[in-house]
């Protein structure tokens, strides 16, 4: 077993409404759920913030950020698949694509 | 932890109300745009983990905390609440008015200040609906174009226009001015009537919306009746007609969603407590002078819920009620039920004759009910091929697949009569 990175990005546009946020929610919880009883599931993750501080280049420049709505991560899950391909193929029954967003799929590179 | 299905949408209305509170009414869009970022804050946390505990406070505390953001940070910019302005200035009673004016019992006043606010006579009576779906009861504009079977674009218009009247108003209504509450309540007991009605009326497969807005009259009407002004008879007998409509209301439909005619519906499906409880309100409803249509037509549900099996029906009790909402509210579609009602107990001969002496009967004539009622009597009178034309009428006349469907199954049932 190999584990990998599923980093959220993107999805919901804020103009749903309350009715389907629940619902959207209610998939994300049953994924997750049903990924952890089969066993995919590392950690669960966390959700992030939206703003922050990036800090960059050579003079450690600060600015407030990042702020680009459509392709911000919003949370991560730590997996284990067999493979990348499985990792992949696992990455399909996300949520986050109901709403046109994406997952990247990381593999954590081995020692 | 499961939420009830209904949670966001009912979590929206209270915090938009407690937020416009808050701003004003002239800000009621940024009300808005806080409560959706509330909402959207607890799905993108809560699907990691699950709901916290106690999902309304989070919610609550969430809204609040945006609130004090924007309030800090549009101070000079904005006026919000006029009754407010003086303790929302300083930072010192910044936190303890926000927090004053979220609290359970606050927030319970800020809906009803929001439902009498939403019924402006000068909104037409379709724009009263929609704004208060979708702002009190938290509806998409897409949920509410399904279940009125309008477009979306349509809707849009409508909330839009309905918001910059509201907006145009110095302030949410005045919970405290009793002369105001009284002239606003028929206002708000009619909006009541009709999305309990399009509920009701409009209950086939194609819009499971439409269960929903029978569920929301109900939640809204005993919001008026929890608080002192809206504790009147009328509004005591409107609650007592949606609760005995609503309580037979899963007999009313088979699994198909289909209508099931009067005689083949099941009482044990009958919802009791939903019964006694519109019994009780229906008796508490006779307390006072007033008789409005709502009384009757609770009078009349009452009569069908005592009935333990159709056959057993008072159909002269209704019969005379119908006679004192003929007197109130004179109307063909009124007569037509009383004609039904009067057929149903002295045999179809004397319905006919009541059908045919209704004022205003070619009003009904696109009406499919109408045939139909004309149908069921040639049928029960054992004029088979009478009755056929009679359906085959009304089924040209149906308006959606529901009416249409219950139409086939009445045309099939003159092919076979019952004995």
């Amino acid at each position: 077993m190999s584990q990998f990175l599923f980093l959220y990005r993107g999805g919901m546009t804020g103009t749903e409404s309350p009715a389907e946020m629940q619902q959207q929610m209610q998939r994300w919880m049953s994924w997750l759920k049903d990924l952890g009883e089969k066993g995919f599931v590392k950690d669960p993750g966390q959700p992030l913030e939206r703003g922050g501080k990036v800090v960059s280049g050579k003079q450690k420049l600060v600015t407030d950020g990042p702020f680009a709505e459509k392709d911000l991560v919003s949370g991560f899950t730590l997996v284990e698949a067999a493979d990348l391909a499985q990792a992949t193929e696992l990455s399909m029954g996300c949520p986050v694509f109901t709403y046109g967003g994406a997952v990247e799929v990381r593999p954590i590179a081995k020692m | 932890m499961d939420l009830d299905g209904r949670f966001f949408r009912r979590e929206a209305g209270r915090l938009t109300a407690a937020l416009t509170r808050l701003f004003g009414v002239r800000n009621l869009a940024l009300a808005e745009d806080v409560t959706q970022d509330a909402l959207c804050r607890a799905l993108e946390v809560w699907k990691f983990h699950g709901p916290p505990p106690n999902p309304s406070a989070w919610l609550m505390t969430a809204a609040k905390n945006r609130a004090i953001d924007v309030l800090r940070r549009e101070r000079t910019a904005r006026t919000f609440a006029p009754e407010l302005a003086r303790w929302l200035e300083t930072e010192w009673t910044l936190r303890s008015t926000v927090d004053a004016l979220f609290a359970a019992d606050a927030i319970q006043d800020d809906q009803l200040r929001m439902m009498l606010s939403c019924c402006h006579p000068r909104l037409p009576e379709a724009a009263q609906l929609a704004v208060i779906l979708q702002v009190l009861c938290g509806f998409g504009v897409n949920e509410i174009a399904s279940a009125f079977l309008d477009s979306p674009a349509a809707v849009e218009k409508r909330v839009t226009r309905a918001k910059k009247v509201l907006a145009a108003s110095r302030s949410l209504f005045d919970l405290g001015d009793a002369g105001e509450v009284a002239a606003r309540l028929p206002v708000v007991h009619r909006a009541l009537y009709l999305l309990f009605n399009e509920g009701y009326h409009g209950a086939s497969p194609e819009s499971a919306v439409r269960g929903e807005l029978v569920q929301e009259a109900l939640r809204l009407v005993s919001l008026l009746l929890d608080h002192p002004t809206g504790q009147t008879a009328s509004t005591r007998a409107l609650a007592a007609l949606m609760c005995l409509h609503a309580a037979r209301m899963p007999a009313r439909l088979d699994e198909a969603g289909d209508l099931t005619p009067f005689f083949d519906q099941d009482r044990a499906l009958w919802d009791g407590g939903l019964i006694a409880q519109g019994r009780r309100l229906l008796d508490q409803s006779a307390a006072g002078a007033e008789v409005t249509p709502y009384h009757i037509e609770a009078a009349i549900a009452g009569v069908h819920a005592a009935a333990p099996s159709a056959s057993e029906t008072d159909w002269g009790a209704i019969v005379r009620l119908y006679d004192a909402l003929l007197a109130l509210r004179p109307s063909p579609v009124v007569a037509l039920h009383r004609a039904i009602a009067l057929g149903q107990h002295l045999g179809p001969e004397r319905g006919l004759e009541a059908i045919a002496a209704i004022e205003g009967r070619e009003r009904l004539e696109q009406y499919p009910f109408y045939a139909a009622a004309l149908g069921e009597m040639e049928l029960a009178r054992g004029r088979a091929d009478s009755a056929r034309d009679r359906f085959r009428h009304a089924l040209s006349l149906a308006r959606n697949p529901t009416e249409r469907r219950s139409l086939e199954k009445r045309l099939a049932a003159c092919r076979s009569p019952r004995p």
